[in-house]
C-alpha cells in the first residue's frame, strides 16, 4: 500500500472513484462550497462537521501532547470519525492542506500519518492540498479551472462571512442572518459546480443581489463593540479551535471582525515574490506568482468595490492597503505561519476604528512569539489607544481563563467607549469611595 | 428610588471569597476567608455576616473574581472582570500611582497607569501565584505564615525556575535534598514570584515610579513585600502596599455596582444566589470507577493477592538487609530478612530534612534489632542517595530504575512493563528479554503525580485518603483531560461552576493522572504497546481510584504489589542482599551524628557553580550543586574528548581583530552558535574590531529578562535580550544578527529552514528593546545559500551605515567568511571522528548529545555535556558526526537544517552498538514535539534506548544524573 518511493499511501485514479474524501471544516461556508466543486469534478467529498471535547482527546491521544492545537484538533477529528463506524476505513481519503513553509504546520501531514499508523489505520491515504506540489497523488490533480473555481468560493465565503458579521448583532429575529447565508452557500455552491456558470459577470451579478438581500434583513439600532479576531488561521476561524470565540463575543454585544481568507491566499503568494526580491530565490517561476497575484487582487478588489457601492456594509481591506500597513513594524521576510500578515492585520483593524482585538494562538506557536506577542508594543506605540488581548488555545486551556480575559478586554473597550479621550492620558474617575 | 449609597462588592478569586460593604466611602463591613472552592455556600455565609451590617436597607452589589464569574451568571448579578476592578479602584484613590501589581490566588496582574493604561494577567501557563506560595510552603512542610517568618532570615537566594510551580519544585526538591538552609529557600521561592511577575507580566515596561502591591499574598507575606521591592529598586515611599490590599477587588466590585444601578435587599440577593444552578454537560462525564460496591469489593480482593511475607522485627532473629529509597518528597525504607521477608518498613513525606528522618529511622531499626539482628547490607536510592550515602556509609547506591525493577521482578517474573507514578516523577520502563528496553519520564512541565491529587485534595479541605474513597464513589466522574498542573486548576473551577461534586473531581482527576502518564509520558496508543504483564507502583497507586483508572483506560488488569510505595527500597533492599559486611554507620556513631548544611560557590571555573557544603560531624563531607568533578577537590582523572567543550572552545578562542573601521557585536545566541566564525571572519576582514557577547550565564539573562514579551519562548530565545543588553554596555557601533529564513543547505533533507524563532528573533528584540535605539541594530534577511546574493543583500544593508564599504571588499570578505566557516565545520566533524577513534581506542562509551548548536552554551545546555563526561562518556555533538551516516528517508518533513542533523545522527548510533544518543529538548521547542518522536522511532527501530533531557532556565542536574545512569544501568544489563 505505501508506495515505497514516496514513502506514503498514494491517492490513486481508481480511489478516485471507490473512496470518500473527507475535508476538516475550518470554514463552513468556504469549505462547503469547496467541497462541491471537488464532487462536480468527481470526487465524492464529506465535511466533517463533528464537535466536542472527545475530538481533542482523540486527537491527544494520537498526536504528541506538545504539537500545536490545530494539529491535535485536525487529527483527532479524522481519528475520531474513523473509529466512530460512520465510515469505511476501506473507501475513505483524508485531506490536509500543506503550505510547505517553515512552521510546523507543513508536518500536520507526516502527524497524520503517524497517528494513522498508531491506530491501526496506516492504509488509509492521506491527499497534500498544496499549491507548493509537495506531494504527487494520481488521482487527485488540482487543474486551473478547478483552482479558479475554489477561488471564487473562497470570495463568496468571505463576502458572506463579512455581512453575517456585520448583520448578527442588530439582525431582529436571531439567526436570520446566518439563514441567509446558508441558503446562499447552497445556491453558490451549485451554481458554482454547474455546466454554464454563466461567467465572471454572473459572479459580479451575485455580489450585489446577496448585499441587497442582506440589507433587506430586518435590523434595529444596538450599542455593540467593534472587536476584531486575528491569529493562527485555524483557531482564529474555527469555532472548534477557538471554543466558539465568535458566538461568545456576538452574545457580549459585539460585533466580530474577521479578515478573510483571501487575504492568508494573497499572502502565501506574495511571500513567493518576496523570496525573489529578498534572497533572489525562485527567478523561473515569478512571472506565474506576479500574475496570480495581480489577478487575485482585482478579484478582490472588485469584491470590495461591490461592496462599497452598495453602500450599506463596510467593505473589509484591500490587501495592498493591508501590505502599506505594516512597514516599518515588522519585515514582510518574516513568512513563517501568519508571519507579518497576522501584525499587518491588527494594524489594519486598528486603521480602520477596530481597537479592540483579540489575538488568538495555539498555545506555544512559534511564529506568533514574533508576529503576535513580540510585536503589540510597537503596535501599542502607534496606536496608543488600542486594545489587545492575546487568548491562548489549547487542550489543556479552560473556558473560564480565555473568557475572563476576555471580559477584561471587553471591560475596557466599554470605558473607553464611555468616554472618549485623547489617546496616551490617564483616566481620573472622578467618583471616590 | 432612594439611593443610599449603599454598595456591596464581592469578590471570588480562585482560592478566597472577599466582601465589603461600602456606604459613603465608608468601610462598614469587610470579611476575606478561603473557600474550599465551595462557592455558593461561603458567599451565602459571606452575605449572611454583611446583613448585620447592613440591616434592612436596599443596596446595590456586584461580584468579581475568576470563580465569581459563573455564580453571578447564573444568578444573574452583575459581573465586574477583577483586573478592571482593581483599575477602578486605584483610579479613585491613589490617582497618583504609575503602576499596580496584584497576587491572587491563581492569577497575576499588572497594571500600567503612565502613558497609556496598560492591563495584563497572567497568560493560561504561569506559576508564581498564591497557590504556588502554598504549594511550595506544603512542600517544606510549613505553613504559609512560617515560610514567610523563615524567609526574613535569609542570607543567599537560589535561582529556582518561575515559569510553573510543577517546575520549581523539581527545582527546590533537590535543594532541600542536598540540605539547603530552609531560610534561603523561603526567600528564593519568593523570588522566583518576582521573577515570574516581571517576565510574565511587565514584557518591556519598567516597573517604576509610585506602585501599588495588592491581593492576600502581597498583604500577608512581607518577605515577599522586600523581594519585590528590592528586585524592582523601589524606595520605601514608591513601594505601596496598603491596608485594603486584600480587598482592591472587591472594592472595585462595590464601585462598579453603584454605577451598574440595580438594587437589592439582602434577603432578594440571597435568594438569587441560593437558586442559581447551573447544568452539567453530559458529554464532559465519564463512567463511574465502579458499577456497584460488588465490583469494588473483587476489585479489592483481586489486588490483595499481591502480597510480601512479612515478620516482625521484634521477634525475628538473623542476617538482615536494609533499602532506602530517599525520593523527591517521601522517604522509604524497607528491612529484610533472609527470606526476603519485609521485617520492617517506614514511609513519610521527608519534610524538606530528609538526612534527620534517615537518622530518625536507623536509631528506631537498630532499637527494635537489638542483638538479635545483624545487618549485613544497605543500598540506596532515589534522588537523595549520594547525600544519604555519604551521611551514613550506606553500602552501595543503585539507580532508581534498577532498583524498581529488581522489586517488580519478585512480583512479576515476567513484566514487560513497569509504570511507577510517585509525588513527583513518573517512571515507566519496559522490559525486553530480562533487561530494560526504553526508559520514560515525565517531563518537568507535565507531572500529573502523587504530589498533584494532594494539593487538590488539600485545597478542597480532604486528606488524600479521605478524598481518594470519595472519588470511587463518583457517581459520574467529571472529564478533566490530561494537562498540566497549572491548567488543571482552572479545569477544575470550570467543572464546580457547572456542579461537578467533590467526588465526582476526585475521581476526575485519578483519570487525568492515568491519561497524563499513558498518553504524555509513555505516549502509548494502545494497551498492546505497554505489553501483557504491567505492574504498577508508587505511592500514587495505594489511591484504589488511580489503579482502577488505570485499568480502565488501559482496558486489562494489572498488578499492584501491596507495598506499592515501597518498591524502592525493597528493591535496594534485595540488591543489597548478597552484601555480607555492613559498613552502615555504627549505633554509637548514630549517637554523635550532626548535620550541617551551608552555602559555597565554586572557584573551580569561571562557572562558579552554587555550591552545597553538607558536612555531617569530624571531616565527612557531602558537596552538591557542582557541574563537574573540580568543585569536590579533585580534577578529573583523565580528561575525555567532549565535542561541547571542544567547540566552546573554538567559538571563544575567536579574538577581535584591529578596529579600521569601527565596532560590530554579535550576540551569542541561536543561530549566532552555528555561524559565529562566519560572521566574525567577515567583519574582521572588513576591519571591524568584531565584539562576542560572550557564554551565557543566569547574569547575562537576568540583564534582559524586563525586554522579554513572550514567557513561553525557549530559553535560548529569551536569554538574547541580555546578550544585547551586553553589547550595548560595551558601546558597540553596531550589532548584527541577521534573519535568515532559510539556514545552511546541507542536502539531503527536503528544505533547509530555520525554525521560527531562531530565523525571526531579531524582529522581536527591535520591536521590544527600546535601548536599542543607542545603536545600529542590523538584522538584514539574507540568502546565505548564494554568495553573489549574500554579497548583494549585505552591501546594502552596510553600505547605509558605514559608506566606505565597497562591494569588492564585502564580495571579498564573503569569500573569506565561507572559508572560516567550513574550516570550521570540517574541523568539527575531523574532532566528531577523532574523539569516537579515542573512545573505541579506550574502551569508552560514546554519547551524541544531541541538541541544537546553542546547546553548548554552558547556561543553555546547564554543563549536562560536563555531567556525562564525569559518567565517563566521550561526549560528541550531533554535527560533528551527523556525516557519518547517509540521510535517510524519514517519517516527517525533513525540513530544518539543524533537525536534519539529528535524523542523522540517529542513524549513526543506530550503525554503531558503542554510540548512545541523548536528545536535548528546550521547553517551549514546538518543533522537537516533531523531531523527538521521529528520533525515538529510528533508535527504537534499531533497537537502541531513546533518552530526552528536556532542559529550560533551570535545569535540575540530580535529575538528569538519574536519567544518564538509568542508560548506563540498562546497557550494562543489556551487555552493551
Amino acid at each position: 500500500m505505501v508506495d515505497q518511493n514516496k514513502g506514503y499511501v498514494v491517492f490513486t485514479q481508481e480511489m478516485k472513484r471507490t473512496h470518500t474524501i473527507l475535508v476538516p471544516n475550518m470554514l463552513p461556508m468556504h469549505f462547503q462550497m469547496i467541497g462541491r466543486v471537488l464532487e462536480r469534478v468527481g470526487y465524492k467529498v464529506e465535511l466533517l462537521e463533528t464537535s466536542g471535547p472527545q475530538i481533542a482527546e482523540t486527537g491527544l491521544k494520537y498526536v504528541h501532547n506538545d504539537t500545536c492545537y490545530p494539529a491535535i484538533l485536525v487529527i483527532g477529528q479524522f481519528i475520531h470519525a474513523l473509529q466512530s463506524g460512520t465510515y469505511d476505513p476501506d473507501r475513505v481519503a483524508l485531506i490536509l492542506f500543506q503550505t510547505g513553509g517553515g512552521c510546523r504546520a507543513s508536518n500536520y501531514i507526516h502527524l497524520l500519518r503517524k497517528a494513522l499508523e498508531k491506530a491501526g489505520l496506516g492504509h488509509v491515504p492521506v491527499i497534500s492540498l498544496s499549491m507548493a506540489g509537495l506531494e504527487k497523488h494520481p488521482g487527485f490533480q488540482l487543474t486551473l479551472p478547478l483552482v479558479m473555481k475554489m477561488m471564487y468560493g473562497v470570495l463568496y465565503g468571505d463576502l458572506l462571512m463579512t455581512l453575517v458579521n456585520q448583520c448578527k448583532p442588530y439582525e431582529v429575529e436571531k439567526g436570520s442572518a446566518q439563514a441567509l447565508a446558508d441558503r446562499w452557500t447552497r445556491q453558490l455552491a451549485g451554481e458554482l459546480t454547474a455546466r454554464s456558470a454563466g461567467g465572471y459577470r454572473r459572479v459580479k451579478a451575485n455580489y450585489r443581489r446577496i448585499l441587497d438581500q442582506f440589507a433587506a434583513i430586518p435590523m434595529e439600532r444596538r450599542d455593540t463593540l467593534k472587536v476584531g479576531v486575528v491569529g493562527e488561521i485555524f483557531v482564529k476561524y474555527s469555532p472548534l479551535g477557538n471554543n466558539n470565540l465568535e458566538q461568545f463575543l456576538v452574545d457580549e454585544g459585539a460585533e466580530v471582525v474577521i479578515p478573510g481568507l483571501m487575504d492568508f491566499c494573497l499572502y502565501c503568494v506574495y511571500n513567493n515574490m518576496l523570496d525573489h526580491q529578498l534572497y533572489g530565490m525562485q527567478k523561473l517561476s515569478q512571472p506565474a506568482y506576479r500574475a496570480a497575484y495581480q489577478y487575485l487582487v482585482g478579484k478582490e478588489r472588485d469584491m470590495i468595490a461591490a461592496i462599497a457601492a452598495h453602500g450599506r456594509f463596510t467593505p473589509p481591506t484591500l490587501f495592498t492597503r493591508t501590505v502599506s500597513l505594516v512597514q516599518g513594524t515588522i519585515s514582510m521576510g518574516v513568512k513563517m505561519g501568519e508571519g507579518w500578515l497576522l501584525t499587518a492585520e491588527m494594524l489594519e483593524l486598528a486603521d480602520k476604528g477596530v481597537g479592540n482585538i483579540v489575538c488568538t494562538q495555539p498555545f506555544g506557536c512559534l511564529p506568533n512569539h514574533i508576529c503576535g506577542k513580540g510585536m503589540m508594543k510597537p503596535i501599542k506605540e502607534k496606536n496608543p489607544a488600542i486594545n489587545i488581548v492575546a487568548i491562548d488555545y489549547d487542550a489543556g486551556a479552560t473556558r473560564v481563563n480565555q473568557e475572563n480575559r476576555l471580559k477584561l478586554m471587553l471591560a475596557n473597550a466599554r470605558q473607553a467607549a464611555r468616554e472618549p479621550e485623547p489617546a496616551g492620558s490617564r483616566r481620573v474617575s472622578g467618583s471616590a469611595l | 428610588m432612594t439611593h443610599t449609597g449603599l454598595s456591596l462588592g464581592i469578590d471570588i478569586g480562585s482560592t478566597t471569597a472577599k466582601a465589603v460593604l461600602v456606604e459613603d466611602g465608608r468601610i462598614l463591613y469587610e470579611k476575606y476567608q478561603r473557600h474550599f472552592s465551595q462557592v455558593r455556600q461561603k458567599t451565602l455565609e459571606l452575605l449572611e455576616e454583611a446583613a448585620e451590617a447592613a440591616g434592612d436597607r436596599p443596596f446595590t452589589a456586584a461580584i468579581s473574581g475568576s470563580a465569581g464569574l459563573g455564580l453571578a451568571e447564573s444568578a444573574g448579578v452583575p459581573f465586574v472582570q477583577e483586573v478592571f476592578a482593581t483599575g477602578e479602584v486605584v483610579r479613585a484613590l491613589e490617582p497618583d500611582a504609575s503602576a499596580v501589581v496584584e497576587l491572587g490566588g491563581e492569577d497575576a496582574k499588572i497594571i500600567f497607569f503612565d502613558g497609556g493604561i496598560d492591563e495584563r494577567m497572567n497568560g493560561s501557563c504561569a506559576g508564581g501565584t498564591g497557590a504556588f506560595i502554598d504549594q511550595m510552603a506544603t512542600l517544606l512542610g510549613l505553613t504559609a505564615d512560617e515560610l514567610d517568618a523563615l524567609s526574613l532570615e535569609s542570607t543567599r537566594l537560589y535561582p529556582i525556575a518561575s515559569r510553573c510551580g510543577v517546575f520549581a519544585k523539581t527545582d527546590i526538591q533537590p535543594l532541600l535534598n542536598q540540605g539547603a538552609k530552609h531560610a534561603d529557600v523561603a526567600a528564593s521561592i519568593y523570588q522566583a514570584v518576582v521573577n515570574q511577575t516581571i517576565a510574565g507580566l511587565a514584557q518591556g515596561r519598567r516597573i517604576t515610579g509610585k506602585v501599588l502591591f495588592l491581593g492576600g499574598p502581597l498583604y500577608y507575606c512581607k518577605g515577599l513585600r522586600r523581594r519585590f521591592q528590592e528586585t524592582l529598586g523601589l524606595t520605601d515611599d514608591q513601594a505601596v502596599f496598603p491596608d485594603y490590599g486584600r480587598f482592591a477587588v472587591a472594592m472595585g466590585a462595590s464601585l462598579y455596582a453603584r454605577s451598574a444601578g440595580e438594587e437589592y435587599t439582602m434577603d432578594r440577593l440571597r435568594e438569587k444566589i441560593a437558586h442559581s444552578s447551573a447544568v452539567r454537560d453530559a458529554a464532559n462525564l465519564l463512567p463511574p470507577l465502579f458499577a456497584s460496591e460488588a465490583d469494588y469489593a473483587a476489585f479489592r480482593a483481586r489486588h490483595a493477592a499481591a502480597t510480601v511475607a512479612e515478620e516482625d522485627l521484634a521477634a525475628y532473629k538473623g542476617s538482615a538487609w536494609l533499602g532506602i529509597d530517599c525520593g523527591s518528597t517521601t522517604t522509604k525504607a524497607a528491612l529484610l530478612g533472609e527470606d526476603r521477608q519485609l521485617l520492617y518498613t517506614y514511609y513519610s513525606s521527608n519534610r524538606g530534612n530528609p538526612v534527620e528522618i534517615v537518622r530518625e529511622q536507623l536509631e528506631t531499626i537498630y532499637g527494635l534489632c537489638g542483638d538479635r539482628v545483624r545487618i549485613r547490607g544497605s543500598a540506596v536510592t532515589g534522588y537523595g542517595e549520594e547525600l544519604i550515602r555519604a551521611a551514613f556509609g550506606v553500602d552501595r547506591g543503585v539507580v532508581e530504575t534498577i532498583a524498581h525493577y529488581t522489586a517488580a521482578k519478585h512480583f512479576c517474573p515476567e513484566v514487560d512493563f513497569i509504570l511507577d507514578i510517585g509525588g513527583q516523577d513518573i517512571k515507566c520502563f519496559k522490559i525486553k528479554n530480562g533487561a530494560i528496553d526504553s526508559i520514560m519520564l515525565n517531563e518537568a512541565c507535565s507531572s500529573g503525580c502523587g504530589s498533584f491529587i494532594e494539593t487538590f485534595a488539600r485545597s478542597m479541605g480532604y486528606d488524600v485518603a479521605e478524598f481518594a474513597r470519595k472519588g470511587l464513589q463518583a457517581a459520574a466522574p467529571v472529564n478533566l483531560g490530561s494537562r498540566c498542573t497549572v491548567f488543571m486548576n482552572s479545569s477544575v473551577k470550570q467543572s464546580q461552576k457547572d456542579g461537578a461534586t467533590v467526588e465526582d473531581i476526585s475521581a476526575g482527576l485519578s483519570v487525568s493522572v492515568v491519561k497524563n502518564a499513558i498518553y504524555k509520558v509513555i505516549r502509548a496508543g494502545s494497551a498492546d504497546e505497554l505489553g501483557r504483564r504491567v505492574v504498577v507502583q508508587g505511592g500514587t497507586f495505594y489511591n484504589d481510584a488511580v489503579l482502577r483508572a488505570f485499568e480502565m483506560e488501559l482496558g486489562r488488569e494489572v498488578i499492584r504489589p501491596a507495598i506499592a510505595g515501597l518498591m524502592g527500597a525493597y528493591g535496594a533492599a534485595l540488591y543489597a542482599m548478597d552484601l555480607e559486611e555492613s559498613a552502615l554507620i555504627s549505633p554509637e556513631k548514630l549517637g554523635s551524628f550532626t548535620h550541617a548544611a551551608r552555602a559555597a560557590v565554586c572557584q573551580g571555573c569561571a562557572n562558579h557553580c552554587r555550591l552545597t557544603v553538607n558536612s555531617f560531624g569530624g571531616s565527612k563531607k557531602y558537596i552538591s550543586g557542582n557541574q563537574c568533578q573540580k568543585g569536590l577537590g579533585l580534577a578529573n582523572a583523565q580528561e575525555l574528548p567532549n565535542l561541547y567543550a571542544w567547540k566552546r572552545d573554538a567559538l571563544t578562542s575567536l579574538r577581535p581583530g584591529a578596529e579600521i573601521r569601527g565596532s560590530v557585536g554579535l550576540p551569542l545566541s541561536l543561530g549566532m552558535y552555528e555561524l559565529l566564525p562566519l560572521w566574525h571572519a567577515f567583519f574582521t576582514r572588513l576591519g571591524f574590531r568584531v565584539e562576542v557577547s560572550g557564554l551565557s550565564s543566569r547574569r547575562v539573562y537576568e540583564k534582559g529578562q524586563f525586554s522579554i514579551p513572550s514567557d513561553t519562548a525557549c530559553y535560548p530565545a529569551k536569554i538574547m535580550h541580555g546578550h544585547m543588553e551586553v553589547l550595548l554596555e560595551r558601546g558597540v557601533d553596531a550589532i548584527f544578527y541577521p534573519s535568515l529564513t532559510y539556514n545552511v543547505d546541507e542536502r539531503g533533507g527536503d528544505n533547509h529552514y530555520n525554525c521560527p524563532v531562531v530565523a525571526y528573533y531579531a524582529e522581536l528584540l527591535r520591536g521590544n528593546m527600546d535601548d536599542l535605539a543607542q545603536t545600529r541594530f542590523l538584522y538584514p534577511f539574507l540568502n546565505i545559500n548564494n554568495r553573489r546574493e549574500l554579497a548583494r543583500e549585505l552591501f546594502a544593508c552596510l553600505h547605509p551605515v558605514f559608506p566606505d564599504v565597497t562591494k569588492k571588499e564585502i564580495r571579498q570578505a564573503v569569500d573569506h567568511a565561507f572559508a572560516a566557516y567550513e574550516a570550521h565545520m570540517t574541523a568539527v566533524r575531523r574532532q566528531g571522528e577523532a574523539a569516537a577513534a579515542w573512545a573505541r581506542a579506550h574502551g569508552k562509551r560514546i554519547m551524541i548529545l544531541a541538541g541544537r548548536p546553542y546547546h553548548i552554551d554552558p547556561e543553555i545546555g546547564h554543563g549536562i555535556d560536563k555531567l556525562a563526561a564525569s559518567l565517563d562518556f566521550v561526549v560528541v555533538s550531533e554535527d560533528s558526526v551527523c556525516h557519518l551516516a547517509d540521510p535517510a528517508p524519514v517519517h516527517v518533513l525533513n525540513q530544518w537544517t539543524y533537525h536534519a542533523r539529528l535524523y542523522r545522527a540517529a542513524r549513526y548510533a543506530c550503525q554503531h552498538s558503542d554510540v548512545q544518543l541523548v536528545q536535548l529538548v528546550s521547553f517551549g521547542c514546538g518543533v522537537d514535539a516533531i523531531t523527538t518522536d521521529e528520533v525515538r522511532r529510528i533508535l527504537e527501530e534499531a533497537g537502541k534506548l531513546y533518552t530526552q533531557i528536556k532542559i529550560d532556565e533551570i535545569t535540575n542536574l540530580g535529575a538528569v544524573k538519574i536519567r544518564l545512569r538509568s542508560l548506563i544501568g540498562a546497557l550494562e544489563e543489556k551487555g552493551v
